[in-house]
């Protein structure tokens, strides 16, 4: 239908944004991988050479290695364990019928336009702070003597402070996938007598499957490289420095341009076997 | 009978959803609460929730001692002219995918979302060495290339997927009259995709407001953001709630405005058309 004139029209009006995406992909990545090969130090006498591998071994084997990995996968794994689960339940809650559901949801989806340094600056004075936070006025009010959350329990608030700006995202998500659920099909099998719980699991749940995976793989995109939340908490200390967080430092703080690179290489391989998925069922729905 | 237990269903959930809904608000609540107290109401104990004295004097401090506005200028332009700069290059490239669609146009909308995965932190070198080499370090023009880059791809999708609701026959009439391709965008085109347009522009102009790894990386002071203002006060010295409070509410008021007309939006540009 398209005529040979429309097409190279068509080529023409997509020619800037493809050719800027290119670049944009093509240009850093190819530095990435080249900066990878080499010795280089900026501040510390510069090029010092091609490396072959070094970078990539001694990333992975030097001592933070491997509680970069742990920190990462406790914070993706939690972060996506508690806003799933919440993420449904609340839903659930939302689609059942009540007077004002329009503000509840204002109020539920609120965090997500939150900047990242504000939550992680609110929850880090405001809320955790061991003297003056509502945490420690809490914690005296029951007796309790506070702790300083983000030193003595890095983790769990770390997953705390995200999960809180990530259950928003996931809660609507479901919640529209929920309402796109026939109705019919549940007051059936209410009138058949299937209890609430058998309900859930054979028909709202399977119904669900397909947002499910989608929050997943795109919360776990975001969530490899979250940085201004560690970043104002905790600076990465305490055992929350991420894979993210450690290249972060090893390239621009200590300035090993090298190593730095090579972790950027895991760092882009790991975000792509991620991408591959979602890419797919992303496809499958283009087609439809 | 079946009438008044829906009714108490229904109250039950009301208010077991009002009671979550302002748990989870309440840290924003909170930091509003206590921009307007003083900062020895602000750490009282107990705390104190409502029966303070309301002051202003807080944002009045906040902006004097740091010229808040500037911060604030710096993210209006920075997150405003990546989303313009953005919709400029994007419509075309969505417009021609979705009435001009190839073979192809599946593989490049795809491979565009794509460059959208790429981890920023794999790149912040060669960008950062770039930036110095172009003297764009600590320059608002950098930074709006940068955000626009990376939201282009968010901005592409969102925009196809309004384009393609418009149907063809509209289009196939404008032509059968006798519309060249110029008259077509401009008449026919255009005030149909003014609302897709506008809730694109909505969206990216928040995730460009929020954006916080290349904001705190590629600036110091001139072109610093409200990100970057903020997170200057998780320094020690800058341990005061109220004013902290102050600074954190100016800094998200206009995009939990903003937020609030952009839910719809949201599932449609952050899941790419996979949730309907």
């Amino acid at each position: 239908m398209a005529t040979q004139h429309s097409r190279s029209v068509a080529r023409l009006m997509m020619a800037p944004a493809v050719v800027l995406l290119l670049g944009w992909m093509l240009v850093p990545l190819t530095m990435t991988l080249y900066f990878s090969f080499k010795k280089y130090l900026p501040l510390r006498g510069g090029d010092l050479g091609w490396v072959g591998f070094d970078n990539y071994v001694r990333f992975v084997s030097s001592s933070s290695f491997w509680p970069a990995v742990q920190a990462t996968l406790v914070i993706v794994g939690g972060v996506l364990a508690i806003t799933v689960v919440l993420g449904i339940l609340l839903a659930m809650l939302l689609d059942q019928p009540m007077w004002g559901q329009g503000v509840v949801r204002i109020l539920v989806i609120a965090p997500f336009f939150v900047m990242p340094t504000v939550s992680a600056l609110v929850w880090k004075n405001m809320f955790m702070d061991p003297v003056n936070g509502l945490f420690a006025h809490l914690w005296r009010f029951f007796g309790a003597e506070p702790i300083s959350w983000l030193s003595e329990a890095s983790m769990p608030s770390i997953v705390m402070i995200v999960s809180w700006q990530w259950l928003p995202f996931a809660t609507l998500i479901l919640l529209t996938a929920i309402q796109s659920l026939d109705s019919e099909q549940l007051e059936a099998a209410e009138m058949d007598g299937a209890p609430p719980l058998k309900r859930f699991y054979h028909i709202i749940l399977p119904h669900l499957g397909r947002a499910i995976t989608i929050v997943i793989l795109i919360q776990t995109i975001f969530l490899l490289s979250i940085f201004a939340e560690i970043f104002v908490t905790t600076g990465g200390a305490f055992g929350t420095r991420t894979l993210t967080y450690l290249i972060f430092q090893r390239v621009l703080e200590s300035q090993n341009v090298g190593l730095g690179s090579a972790g950027g290489v895991y760092a882009i391989i790991l975000a792509n076997i991620v991408a591959i998925f979602l890419m797919r069922i992303v496809g499958k729905n283009l087609d439809a | 009978m079946a009438r008044a237990v829906t009714t108490q269903r229904k109250t039950f959930n009301t208010a077991l959803a009002w009671i979550v809904g302002l748990l989870i608000f309440f840290p924003i609540l909170w930091t509003i609460l206590t921009s307007f107290k003083t900062e020895a109401q602000a750490i009282a104990s107990p705390p104190i929730f409502l029966n303070f004295d309301w002051t202003l004097e807080n944002y009045a401090i906040v902006q004097e001692r740091s010229d808040y506005m500037r911060f604030l200028w710096n993210s209006v332009i920075i997150a405003g002219g990546s989303t313009i700069l953005g919709v400029i290059i994007a419509v075309p490239a969505a417009w021609a995918m979705a009435f001009v669609p190839s073979k192809r146009t599946k593989d490049i909308l795809l491979w565009m979302l794509s460059t959208k995965m790429l981890p920023a932190v794999g790149v912040l070198y060669p960008i950062y060495l770039l930036f110095i080499r172009l003297g764009l370090l600590d320059s608002r023009a950098g930074l709006v290339v940068v955000l626009m880059l990376i939201n282009l791809p968010i901005i592409v999708w969102m925009l196809y997927t309004y384009f393609r609701e418009i149907p063809g026959e509209i289009l196939e009439a404008a032509r059968m009259d006798g519309a060249t391709l110029k008259e077509e965008i401009l008449y026919v085109l255009t005030p149909m995709a003014i609302p897709g347009i506008a809730s694109t522009v909505l969206l990216n102009f928040i995730l460009a407001w929020n954006e916080a790894f290349w904001t705190l990386n590629l600036t110091a002071v001139n072109a610093a953001p409200l990100t970057a203002f903020i997170a200057s006060y998780s320094s020690p010295e800058g341990l005061f709630f109220a004013k902290l409070s102050a600074a954190s509410t100016m800094a998200i008021a206009p995009i939990l405005i903003l937020g609030w007309f952009s839910q719809k939006q949201l599932v449609r540009g952050l899941t790419f058309g996979a949730v309907k």
